[in-house]
Protein backbone atom coordinates (compact mmCIF):
# COMPACT_ATOMS: atom_id res chain seq x y z
CA UNK A 1 0.00 0.00 0.00
CA UNK A 2 1.02 3.63 -0.48
CA UNK A 3 2.13 5.74 1.93
CA UNK A 4 0.85 8.94 2.00
CA UNK A 5 4.03 11.72 2.86
CA UNK A 6 5.41 15.16 2.28
CA UNK A 7 7.49 14.92 -0.93
CA UNK A 8 10.48 15.68 1.48
CA UNK A 9 9.51 12.33 3.15
CA UNK A 10 9.58 10.49 -0.17
CA UNK A 11 12.02 11.38 -1.70
CA UNK A 12 14.29 10.66 1.03
CA UNK A 13 12.50 7.22 1.61
CA UNK A 14 12.68 6.21 -2.05
CA UNK A 15 16.05 7.87 -3.60
CA UNK A 16 19.84 7.29 -2.68
CA UNK A 17 22.79 8.09 -3.99
CA UNK A 18 23.94 5.96 -6.80
CA UNK A 19 20.35 5.24 -7.39
CA UNK A 20 18.93 4.93 -11.49
CA UNK A 21 15.83 7.24 -11.10
CA UNK A 22 13.40 7.40 -14.18
CA UNK A 23 11.00 10.78 -13.56
CA UNK A 24 8.93 10.50 -16.25
CA UNK A 25 6.66 12.46 -17.83
CA UNK A 26 6.05 13.39 -21.93
CA UNK A 27 5.57 17.06 -22.33
CA UNK A 28 2.43 16.38 -19.59
CA UNK A 29 2.79 16.52 -15.87
CA UNK A 30 6.32 16.27 -15.36
CA UNK A 31 7.30 15.78 -11.93
CA UNK A 32 9.21 19.09 -11.50
CA UNK A 33 8.64 19.53 -7.74
CA UNK A 34 10.06 16.05 -7.04
CA UNK A 35 13.09 16.74 -9.27
CA UNK A 36 13.68 20.01 -7.05
CA UNK A 37 13.22 17.85 -3.86
CA UNK A 38 16.18 15.85 -5.24
CA UNK A 39 18.46 18.69 -6.04
CA UNK A 40 17.13 20.66 -2.17
CA UNK A 41 18.21 16.94 -0.70
CA UNK A 42 21.61 17.24 -2.55
CA UNK A 43 21.47 13.63 -3.71
CA UNK A 44 24.47 13.05 -6.26
CA UNK A 45 25.62 10.20 -8.69
CA UNK A 46 22.34 9.54 -10.22
CA UNK A 47 21.82 7.64 -13.42
CA UNK A 48 18.60 9.76 -14.54
CA UNK A 49 16.40 8.14 -16.91
CA UNK A 50 14.12 10.04 -19.02
CA UNK A 51 12.85 9.51 -22.50
CA UNK A 52 12.36 13.91 -23.13
CA UNK A 53 15.04 15.29 -20.85
CA UNK A 54 13.89 18.77 -20.09
CA UNK A 55 14.50 21.95 -18.00
CA UNK A 56 14.44 19.97 -14.60
CA UNK A 57 16.84 17.11 -15.67
CA UNK A 58 19.02 20.41 -17.33
CA UNK A 59 18.63 21.74 -13.20
CA UNK A 60 19.63 17.91 -11.93
CA UNK A 61 22.62 18.00 -14.49
CA UNK A 62 24.01 21.94 -13.65
CA UNK A 63 23.52 21.30 -10.29
CA UNK A 64 25.72 17.93 -9.84
CA UNK A 65 23.44 15.49 -9.17
CA UNK A 66 23.76 13.33 -12.24
CA UNK A 67 26.41 10.85 -13.54
CA UNK A 68 24.97 9.21 -16.45
CA UNK A 69 22.01 10.46 -18.94
CA UNK A 70 19.96 7.66 -20.28
CA UNK A 71 17.26 9.16 -22.93
CA UNK A 72 15.71 9.64 -25.99
CA UNK A 73 15.47 13.59 -26.86
CA UNK A 74 16.97 15.90 -25.00
CA UNK A 75 15.34 20.13 -25.05
CA UNK A 76 12.33 21.75 -24.01
CA UNK A 77 9.67 21.11 -26.80
CA UNK A 78 9.15 23.68 -28.42
CA UNK A 79 11.10 26.55 -26.74
CA UNK A 80 14.91 25.71 -26.41
CA UNK A 81 17.51 23.66 -25.67
CA UNK A 82 19.49 22.89 -22.51
CA UNK A 83 22.00 24.34 -21.79
CA UNK A 84 23.49 22.65 -18.81
CA UNK A 85 22.99 18.98 -20.69
CA UNK A 86 24.86 20.69 -23.85
CA UNK A 87 27.81 21.86 -21.96
CA UNK A 88 28.52 18.37 -19.93
CA UNK A 89 28.43 16.86 -23.64
CA UNK A 90 30.16 19.79 -25.19
CA UNK A 91 32.51 21.07 -22.85
CA UNK A 92 32.61 18.36 -20.05
CA UNK A 93 31.47 21.02 -17.78
CA UNK A 94 30.87 21.55 -14.65
CA UNK A 95 31.43 17.74 -14.68
CA UNK A 96 31.75 14.90 -18.01
CA UNK A 97 28.22 13.33 -18.30
CA UNK A 98 27.99 9.82 -19.71
CA UNK A 99 25.60 9.34 -21.93
CA UNK A 100 22.94 6.28 -23.06
CA UNK A 101 20.95 7.47 -26.07
CA UNK A 102 18.08 5.84 -27.13
CA UNK A 103 15.03 6.28 -30.01
CA UNK A 104 11.64 7.18 -28.44
CA UNK A 105 10.13 3.66 -29.87
CA UNK A 106 13.23 2.14 -28.25
CA UNK A 107 13.19 3.94 -24.50
CA UNK A 108 9.06 3.05 -24.62
CA UNK A 109 9.84 -0.26 -25.59
CA UNK A 110 12.95 -1.01 -23.23
CA UNK A 111 9.95 0.29 -20.37
CA UNK A 112 7.70 -1.96 -21.17
CA UNK A 113 9.98 -5.16 -21.29
CA UNK A 114 11.07 -4.08 -17.55
CA UNK A 115 6.93 -3.44 -16.77
CA UNK A 116 6.70 -6.80 -18.27
CA UNK A 117 9.32 -8.59 -16.33
CA UNK A 118 10.78 -9.65 -19.39
CA UNK A 119 14.80 -9.14 -20.11
CA UNK A 120 13.93 -7.31 -22.93
CA UNK A 121 11.77 -5.98 -25.89
CA UNK A 122 11.69 -6.72 -29.68
CA UNK A 123 10.79 -4.14 -31.90
CA UNK A 124 11.51 -2.99 -35.39
CA UNK A 125 14.04 -0.35 -35.33
CA UNK A 126 17.88 1.50 -35.16
CA UNK A 127 18.94 -0.76 -38.03
CA UNK A 128 20.71 1.52 -40.39
CA UNK A 129 20.94 4.31 -37.69
CA UNK A 130 24.56 5.90 -35.95
CA UNK A 131 22.69 5.16 -32.89
CA UNK A 132 22.57 0.97 -32.67
CA UNK A 133 26.50 1.68 -32.80
CA UNK A 134 27.13 4.18 -30.21
CA UNK A 135 24.51 2.35 -27.71
CA UNK A 136 24.57 -0.45 -25.33
CA UNK A 137 21.51 -2.35 -24.93
CA UNK A 138 20.64 -2.58 -28.89
CA UNK A 139 21.16 -5.85 -30.64
CA UNK A 140 19.54 -8.16 -33.52
CA UNK A 141 17.77 -10.74 -32.48
CA UNK A 142 16.22 -13.81 -35.07
CA UNK A 143 12.39 -14.21 -34.82
CA UNK A 144 12.46 -18.30 -33.97
CA UNK A 145 9.21 -18.69 -35.89
CA UNK A 146 9.96 -16.69 -39.35
CA UNK A 147 13.70 -15.88 -39.23
CA UNK A 148 13.15 -12.12 -39.30
CA UNK A 149 16.05 -10.20 -38.09
CA UNK A 150 14.51 -7.84 -35.78
CA UNK A 151 16.51 -5.39 -33.00
CA UNK A 152 16.00 -6.79 -29.28
CA UNK A 153 16.17 -3.60 -26.74
CA UNK A 154 17.72 -4.21 -23.18
CA UNK A 155 15.14 -3.60 -20.23
CA UNK A 156 14.55 -0.50 -17.58
CA UNK A 157 15.09 -1.10 -14.50
CA UNK A 158 15.25 1.97 -12.62
CA UNK A 159 15.50 1.62 -9.15
CA UNK A 160 12.97 4.49 -8.68
CA UNK A 161 10.05 6.15 -10.68
CA UNK A 162 8.70 9.40 -10.16
CA UNK A 163 6.23 10.91 -11.58
CA UNK A 164 3.37 13.51 -11.46
CA UNK A 165 -0.75 12.35 -11.38
CA UNK A 166 -3.22 14.56 -11.22
CA UNK A 167 -4.62 12.74 -7.93
CA UNK A 168 -4.75 10.12 -5.57
CA UNK A 169 -7.49 9.34 -2.91
CA UNK A 170 -6.55 8.75 0.42
CA UNK A 171 -6.10 4.86 0.09
CA UNK A 172 -2.89 5.99 -2.21
CA UNK A 173 -4.64 4.86 -5.50
CA UNK A 174 -3.17 7.28 -8.52
CA UNK A 175 -5.20 8.54 -11.31
CA UNK A 176 -4.12 10.40 -14.09
CA UNK A 177 -5.26 11.25 -17.35
CA UNK A 178 -4.80 13.42 -20.80
CA UNK A 179 -1.50 12.59 -22.36
CA UNK A 180 -0.28 9.66 -20.24
CA UNK A 181 3.50 9.02 -21.86
CA UNK A 182 5.06 5.98 -20.45
CA UNK A 183 4.68 6.62 -16.93
CA UNK A 184 2.78 3.39 -15.83
CA UNK A 185 5.47 1.17 -17.66
CA UNK A 186 8.24 3.59 -15.82
CA UNK A 187 5.97 2.99 -11.97
CA UNK A 188 5.83 -0.84 -13.22
CA UNK A 189 9.16 -1.33 -14.30
CA UNK A 190 10.73 0.23 -10.95
CA UNK A 191 11.78 -1.41 -7.78
CA UNK A 192 10.23 1.99 -5.62
CA UNK A 193 8.07 5.03 -7.09
CA UNK A 194 6.95 8.50 -6.01
CA UNK A 195 4.01 9.92 -6.93
CA UNK A 196 3.21 13.52 -6.56
CA UNK A 197 -0.45 14.60 -7.25
CA UNK A 198 -2.26 17.88 -7.41
CA UNK A 199 -5.10 16.97 -4.45
CA UNK A 200 -5.86 14.13 -2.60
CA UNK A 201 -9.40 13.43 -2.60
CA UNK A 202 -12.13 11.19 -1.20
CA UNK A 203 -12.84 9.19 -4.19
CA UNK A 204 -11.89 8.89 -7.56
CA UNK A 205 -14.93 9.01 -10.00
CA UNK A 206 -13.60 8.31 -13.93
CA UNK A 207 -12.48 10.23 -16.46
CA UNK A 208 -12.02 9.40 -20.26
CA UNK A 209 -8.41 8.05 -20.80
CA UNK A 210 -7.86 7.52 -17.33
CA UNK A 211 -4.64 5.59 -15.91
CA UNK A 212 -5.28 4.09 -12.11
CA UNK A 213 -1.97 3.03 -10.46
CA UNK A 214 -3.85 0.68 -7.73
CA UNK A 215 -2.38 1.60 -4.45
CA UNK A 216 -0.47 -1.69 -4.15
CA UNK A 217 1.85 -0.94 -7.02
CA UNK A 218 2.56 2.88 -5.66
CA UNK A 219 5.32 3.56 -3.01
CA UNK A 220 4.72 6.99 -1.77
CA UNK A 221 2.16 9.61 -2.58
CA UNK A 222 2.99 13.02 -1.76
CA UNK A 223 0.52 16.11 -2.39
CA UNK A 224 2.16 18.75 -4.70
CA UNK A 225 -0.06 21.28 -6.05
CA UNK A 226 1.17 22.87 -9.44
CA UNK A 227 4.15 20.28 -8.83
CA UNK A 228 3.89 19.85 -12.55
CA UNK A 229 5.22 23.66 -13.32
CA UNK A 230 6.48 25.12 -15.89
CA UNK A 231 4.99 21.91 -17.96
CA UNK A 232 1.27 21.34 -17.38
CA UNK A 233 -1.72 18.97 -15.52
CA UNK A 234 -4.62 18.69 -17.83
CA UNK A 235 -7.71 20.23 -15.62
CA UNK A 236 -5.30 22.45 -13.26
CA UNK A 237 -3.01 24.34 -14.99
CA UNK A 238 -1.75 25.52 -18.22
CA UNK A 239 2.08 24.76 -19.79
CA UNK A 240 4.14 28.05 -18.67
CA UNK A 241 5.94 29.02 -22.11
CA UNK A 242 7.93 31.64 -20.87
CA UNK A 243 9.06 30.23 -17.98
CA UNK B 1 -0.31 39.51 -51.19
CA UNK B 2 3.62 39.20 -50.73
CA UNK B 3 5.07 36.10 -48.23
CA UNK B 4 8.17 34.88 -47.23
CA UNK B 5 10.54 32.14 -48.00
CA UNK B 6 8.98 30.02 -44.70
CA UNK B 7 5.55 30.86 -45.45
CA UNK B 8 6.15 29.44 -49.09
CA UNK B 9 7.80 26.26 -47.73
CA UNK B 10 5.00 25.86 -45.27
CA UNK B 11 2.38 26.06 -48.15
CA UNK B 12 4.65 23.86 -50.48
CA UNK B 13 5.09 20.87 -47.77
CA UNK B 14 1.27 21.67 -47.05
CA UNK B 15 -0.28 21.14 -50.80
CA UNK B 16 1.50 17.55 -50.10
CA UNK B 17 -1.13 16.51 -48.26
CA UNK B 18 -4.77 15.20 -49.46
CA UNK B 19 -7.86 14.65 -47.40
CA UNK B 20 -8.41 11.43 -45.57
CA UNK B 21 -4.43 10.69 -45.23
CA UNK B 22 -3.28 10.03 -42.22
CA UNK B 23 -0.13 11.89 -40.94
CA UNK B 24 2.86 11.27 -38.50
CA UNK B 25 3.65 14.77 -37.72
CA UNK B 26 6.93 16.09 -35.95
CA UNK B 27 7.04 19.03 -34.11
CA UNK B 28 8.01 23.12 -35.44
CA UNK B 29 7.89 22.93 -39.09
CA UNK B 30 6.46 19.99 -40.58
CA UNK B 31 3.69 20.78 -37.83
CA UNK B 32 2.79 23.86 -39.11
CA UNK B 33 2.25 22.60 -42.82
CA UNK B 34 0.22 19.66 -41.36
CA UNK B 35 -1.93 22.30 -39.36
CA UNK B 36 -2.29 24.13 -42.12
CA UNK B 37 -3.26 21.68 -44.73
CA UNK B 38 -6.18 20.49 -42.40
CA UNK B 39 -7.26 24.03 -42.21
CA UNK B 40 -7.63 24.36 -45.66
CA UNK B 41 -7.96 21.82 -48.68
CA UNK B 42 -7.43 18.19 -46.42
CA UNK B 43 -10.40 19.17 -43.39
CA UNK B 44 -10.01 15.25 -43.23
CA UNK B 45 -6.60 14.87 -42.37
CA UNK B 46 -5.60 12.33 -39.33
CA UNK B 47 -2.90 14.20 -37.56
CA UNK B 48 -0.77 12.15 -34.90
CA UNK B 49 1.69 12.84 -32.41
CA UNK B 50 4.49 10.99 -30.81
CA UNK B 51 3.01 12.03 -27.59
CA UNK B 52 0.30 9.30 -28.63
CA UNK B 53 -2.87 12.10 -30.09
CA UNK B 54 -4.26 10.21 -32.89
CA UNK B 55 -6.58 12.69 -34.96
CA UNK B 56 -5.69 15.66 -32.93
CA UNK B 57 -7.88 19.05 -34.44
CA UNK B 58 -6.07 21.55 -32.55
CA UNK B 59 -7.44 24.99 -33.48
CA UNK B 60 -4.10 26.79 -32.66
CA UNK B 61 -0.62 25.88 -33.49
CA UNK B 62 0.37 23.11 -30.77
CA UNK B 63 4.00 24.50 -29.24
CA UNK B 64 4.90 21.15 -28.61
CA UNK B 65 3.85 17.40 -29.05
CA UNK B 66 2.74 17.03 -26.06
CA UNK B 67 -0.08 20.55 -25.69
CA UNK B 68 -2.85 19.84 -23.93
CA UNK B 69 -4.96 20.89 -26.66
CA UNK B 70 -3.69 18.29 -28.90
CA UNK B 71 -5.46 15.52 -26.01
CA UNK B 72 -8.64 17.32 -25.25
CA UNK B 73 -9.14 17.12 -29.52
CA UNK B 74 -8.27 14.08 -30.27
CA UNK B 75 -10.11 11.05 -31.56
CA UNK B 76 -8.17 9.48 -29.02
CA UNK B 77 -5.13 9.16 -26.67
CA UNK B 78 -2.95 6.31 -26.63
CA UNK B 79 0.58 5.24 -24.38
CA UNK B 80 3.46 6.38 -25.73
CA UNK B 81 4.28 2.62 -25.96
CA UNK B 82 1.13 2.13 -27.69
CA UNK B 83 1.64 4.72 -30.47
CA UNK B 84 4.71 3.46 -31.48
CA UNK B 85 4.07 0.22 -31.70
CA UNK B 86 0.42 -1.01 -32.15
CA UNK B 87 0.25 2.89 -35.02
CA UNK B 88 3.19 3.17 -36.09
CA UNK B 89 5.37 0.21 -36.38
CA UNK B 90 3.23 -1.89 -38.61
CA UNK B 91 3.06 0.45 -41.09
CA UNK B 92 -0.47 2.03 -40.65
CA UNK B 93 0.54 5.36 -41.33
CA UNK B 94 1.07 6.94 -44.86
CA UNK B 95 3.34 10.10 -44.71
CA UNK B 96 5.53 10.99 -41.90
CA UNK B 97 6.49 14.71 -42.19
CA UNK B 98 10.29 14.91 -40.53
CA UNK B 99 12.35 18.15 -39.46
CA UNK B 100 16.38 18.13 -39.52
CA UNK B 101 19.08 19.85 -38.81
CA UNK B 102 21.05 18.19 -41.49
CA UNK B 103 19.90 15.67 -44.39
CA UNK B 104 22.32 14.30 -46.77
CA UNK B 105 22.62 13.38 -50.54
CA UNK B 106 20.67 9.96 -49.91
CA UNK B 107 18.05 11.97 -47.58
CA UNK B 108 19.26 10.25 -44.46
CA UNK B 109 18.56 13.02 -41.61
CA UNK B 110 20.70 14.04 -38.65
CA UNK B 111 19.38 15.55 -35.35
CA UNK B 112 21.76 13.98 -32.88
CA UNK B 113 25.47 15.86 -33.16
CA UNK B 114 27.41 17.94 -35.41
CA UNK B 115 31.03 17.99 -35.80
CA UNK B 116 33.84 16.50 -33.72
CA UNK B 117 32.79 12.73 -32.44
CA UNK B 118 29.63 11.37 -31.25
CA UNK B 119 31.87 11.65 -27.53
CA UNK B 120 32.59 15.12 -28.21
CA UNK B 121 31.03 17.11 -30.81
CA UNK B 122 30.92 20.68 -31.83
CA UNK B 123 27.78 20.81 -31.59
CA UNK B 124 25.04 18.31 -29.41
CA UNK B 125 21.03 18.45 -30.53
CA UNK B 126 18.07 17.14 -28.99
CA UNK B 127 18.75 14.00 -30.36
CA UNK B 128 16.61 11.12 -31.96
CA UNK B 129 12.65 11.33 -30.61
CA UNK B 130 10.19 9.60 -32.51
CA UNK B 131 11.92 10.01 -36.06
CA UNK B 132 13.94 6.63 -36.64
CA UNK B 133 10.99 4.47 -36.20
CA UNK B 134 8.38 7.00 -38.47
CA UNK B 135 11.22 7.34 -41.04
CA UNK B 136 11.71 3.78 -40.96
CA UNK B 137 7.60 3.21 -41.14
CA UNK B 138 5.23 5.25 -42.61
CA UNK B 139 4.58 4.83 -46.26
CA UNK B 140 6.43 7.86 -46.93
CA UNK B 141 8.24 10.63 -45.48
CA UNK B 142 8.71 14.25 -46.09
CA UNK B 143 11.61 16.49 -45.09
CA UNK B 144 10.97 20.51 -44.38
CA UNK B 145 13.92 22.09 -43.51
CA UNK B 146 15.91 25.48 -44.38
CA UNK B 147 18.36 25.47 -46.96
CA UNK B 148 22.05 26.02 -46.15
CA UNK B 149 25.31 24.40 -47.36
CA UNK B 150 25.43 23.62 -43.21
CA UNK B 151 22.03 21.46 -43.07
CA UNK B 152 22.34 20.05 -46.92
CA UNK B 153 25.57 18.41 -46.96
CA UNK B 154 26.96 14.92 -48.58
CA UNK B 155 27.16 12.66 -46.06
CA UNK B 156 25.58 13.20 -42.35
CA UNK B 157 27.40 13.48 -39.71
CA UNK B 158 25.54 11.36 -37.55
CA UNK B 159 22.80 9.08 -39.06
CA UNK B 160 20.17 9.70 -37.10
CA UNK B 161 17.38 8.24 -39.10
CA UNK B 162 17.49 6.47 -42.16
CA UNK B 163 16.38 7.76 -45.83
CA UNK B 164 17.94 5.89 -48.27
CA UNK B 165 21.46 4.92 -46.16
CA UNK B 166 24.40 4.18 -49.09
CA UNK B 167 21.98 4.18 -52.06
CA UNK B 168 20.15 2.11 -53.88
CA UNK B 169 19.13 -1.41 -52.02
CA UNK B 170 19.70 0.28 -48.39
CA UNK B 171 16.45 -0.11 -47.34
CA UNK B 172 15.36 -3.51 -48.93
CA UNK B 173 18.73 -4.58 -46.94
CA UNK B 174 17.55 -3.13 -43.40
CA UNK B 175 14.20 -4.55 -43.63
CA UNK B 176 12.67 -0.64 -43.30
CA UNK B 177 9.23 -1.74 -44.27
CA UNK B 178 8.01 2.42 -45.73
CA UNK B 179 9.32 3.69 -49.08
CA UNK B 180 11.38 6.42 -47.51
CA UNK B 181 11.89 10.39 -48.32
CA UNK B 182 9.70 11.28 -50.95
CA UNK B 183 10.74 14.43 -51.08
CA UNK B 184 12.69 17.53 -49.28
CA UNK B 185 11.18 20.66 -49.13
CA UNK B 186 12.74 23.81 -48.07
CA UNK B 187 13.13 27.98 -48.55
CA UNK B 188 14.21 27.11 -51.89
CA UNK B 189 12.15 24.65 -53.16
CA UNK B 190 11.58 20.96 -53.90
CA UNK B 191 14.23 17.92 -53.84
CA UNK B 192 13.07 14.44 -54.57
CA UNK B 193 14.78 11.23 -54.67
CA UNK B 194 15.96 10.41 -58.46
CA UNK B 195 14.16 6.93 -58.81
CA UNK B 196 17.04 4.75 -59.85
CA UNK B 197 19.93 6.49 -57.97
CA UNK B 198 18.02 7.46 -54.48
CA UNK B 199 20.07 10.89 -54.73
CA UNK B 200 17.98 13.95 -53.83
CA UNK B 201 17.92 16.00 -57.06
CA UNK B 202 16.21 19.64 -57.43
CA UNK B 203 12.71 19.09 -59.11
CA UNK B 204 10.93 22.85 -58.41
CA UNK B 205 12.09 26.03 -57.12
CA UNK B 206 9.80 29.24 -55.97
CA UNK B 207 9.31 31.84 -57.90
CA UNK B 208 12.24 34.43 -58.16
CA UNK B 209 14.39 31.54 -56.90
CA UNK B 210 17.44 30.62 -59.57
CA UNK B 211 18.71 27.16 -59.34
CA UNK B 212 22.26 28.55 -58.91
CA UNK B 213 20.91 29.79 -55.77
CA UNK B 214 19.74 26.82 -54.63
CA UNK B 215 22.97 24.57 -55.74
CA UNK B 216 24.94 27.33 -53.51
CA UNK B 217 22.70 26.43 -50.90
CA UNK B 218 23.54 22.80 -51.40
CA UNK B 219 26.76 21.08 -49.74
CA UNK B 220 26.97 18.34 -52.64
CA UNK B 221 27.00 18.74 -56.57
CA UNK B 222 23.06 19.05 -56.72
CA UNK B 223 21.42 18.02 -59.83
CA UNK B 224 18.98 19.12 -61.21
CA UNK B 225 15.85 17.42 -63.09
CA UNK B 226 15.27 17.95 -66.88
CA UNK B 227 11.52 18.46 -65.29
CA UNK B 228 12.58 21.34 -63.03
CA UNK B 229 9.28 23.33 -62.27
CA UNK B 230 8.52 26.46 -60.56
CA UNK B 231 6.51 25.93 -57.69
CA UNK B 232 2.81 27.89 -57.70
CA UNK B 233 2.95 30.65 -55.15
CA UNK B 234 0.54 31.11 -52.15
CA UNK B 235 -2.98 31.84 -52.74
CA UNK B 236 -3.97 34.63 -50.50
CA UNK B 237 -6.39 31.82 -49.10
CA UNK B 238 -3.40 29.61 -48.34
CA UNK B 239 -1.43 32.64 -46.88
CA UNK B 240 -4.46 34.06 -44.43
CA UNK B 241 -5.14 30.47 -43.14
CA UNK B 242 -1.30 30.16 -42.38
CA UNK B 243 -1.24 33.69 -40.87
CA UNK B 244 -4.43 32.89 -38.58
CA UNK B 245 -2.95 29.82 -37.56
CA UNK B 246 0.06 31.25 -36.46
CA UNK B 247 -1.95 34.48 -34.51
CA UNK B 248 -4.23 31.84 -33.30
CA UNK B 249 -1.00 29.91 -31.46
CA UNK B 250 0.13 32.92 -30.12
CA UNK B 251 -3.61 34.27 -28.33
CA UNK B 252 -5.53 31.15 -28.04
CA UNK B 253 -7.50 31.35 -24.41
CA UNK B 254 -7.87 27.21 -24.18
CA UNK B 255 -4.40 26.64 -25.96
CA UNK B 256 -1.11 26.17 -23.30
CA UNK B 257 0.50 27.61 -26.28
CA UNK B 258 -0.27 30.88 -25.14
CA UNK B 259 2.06 33.80 -24.41
CA UNK B 260 4.98 32.59 -27.04
CA UNK B 261 5.34 33.28 -30.43
CA UNK B 262 9.26 31.26 -30.59
CA UNK B 263 9.62 28.75 -32.82
CA UNK B 264 12.05 26.40 -33.18
CA UNK B 265 11.12 24.13 -35.83
CA UNK B 266 14.75 23.99 -36.88
CA UNK B 267 15.66 21.86 -33.30
CA UNK B 268 13.51 19.33 -34.64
Amino acid sequence: MAEIVSLAEAVAAAIGDGDTVAMEGFTHLIPHAAGHEVIRQGLRDLTLVRMTPDIIYDQLIGAGCARKLVFSWAGNPGVGSLHRFRDAVEHGWPVPLEIEEHSHAGMANRYAAGAAGLPFAVMRGYRGTSLASQTAGVAEVTCPFTGEVLTAVSALRPDVAVIHAQRADRAGNVQFWGITGVQKEAVLASARSVVTVEEIVDELDPRPNAVVLPSWVVGWVALAPGGAHPSYALGYSARDNDF
Amino acid sequence: MSYTSDEMMTVTAARTLRNGMTCFVGIGLPSEAANLARRTHAPGLVLIYESGTIGAKPSALPLSIGDGILAETADCVVSVPEIFNYWLQPGRIDVGFLGAAQVDRFGNINTTAIGGDYGAPRVRLPGAGGAPEIAAACREVTIVLRQSPRSFVGRVDFVTSVGFGDGPGSRERLGLTGHGPRRVITDLGVLEPDPRTCELVLTGVYPGVTVPQVREGTGWDLRVSAGLATVPPPTDAELAALRELRAAGQHHPRSATAGSSQMTGAIR
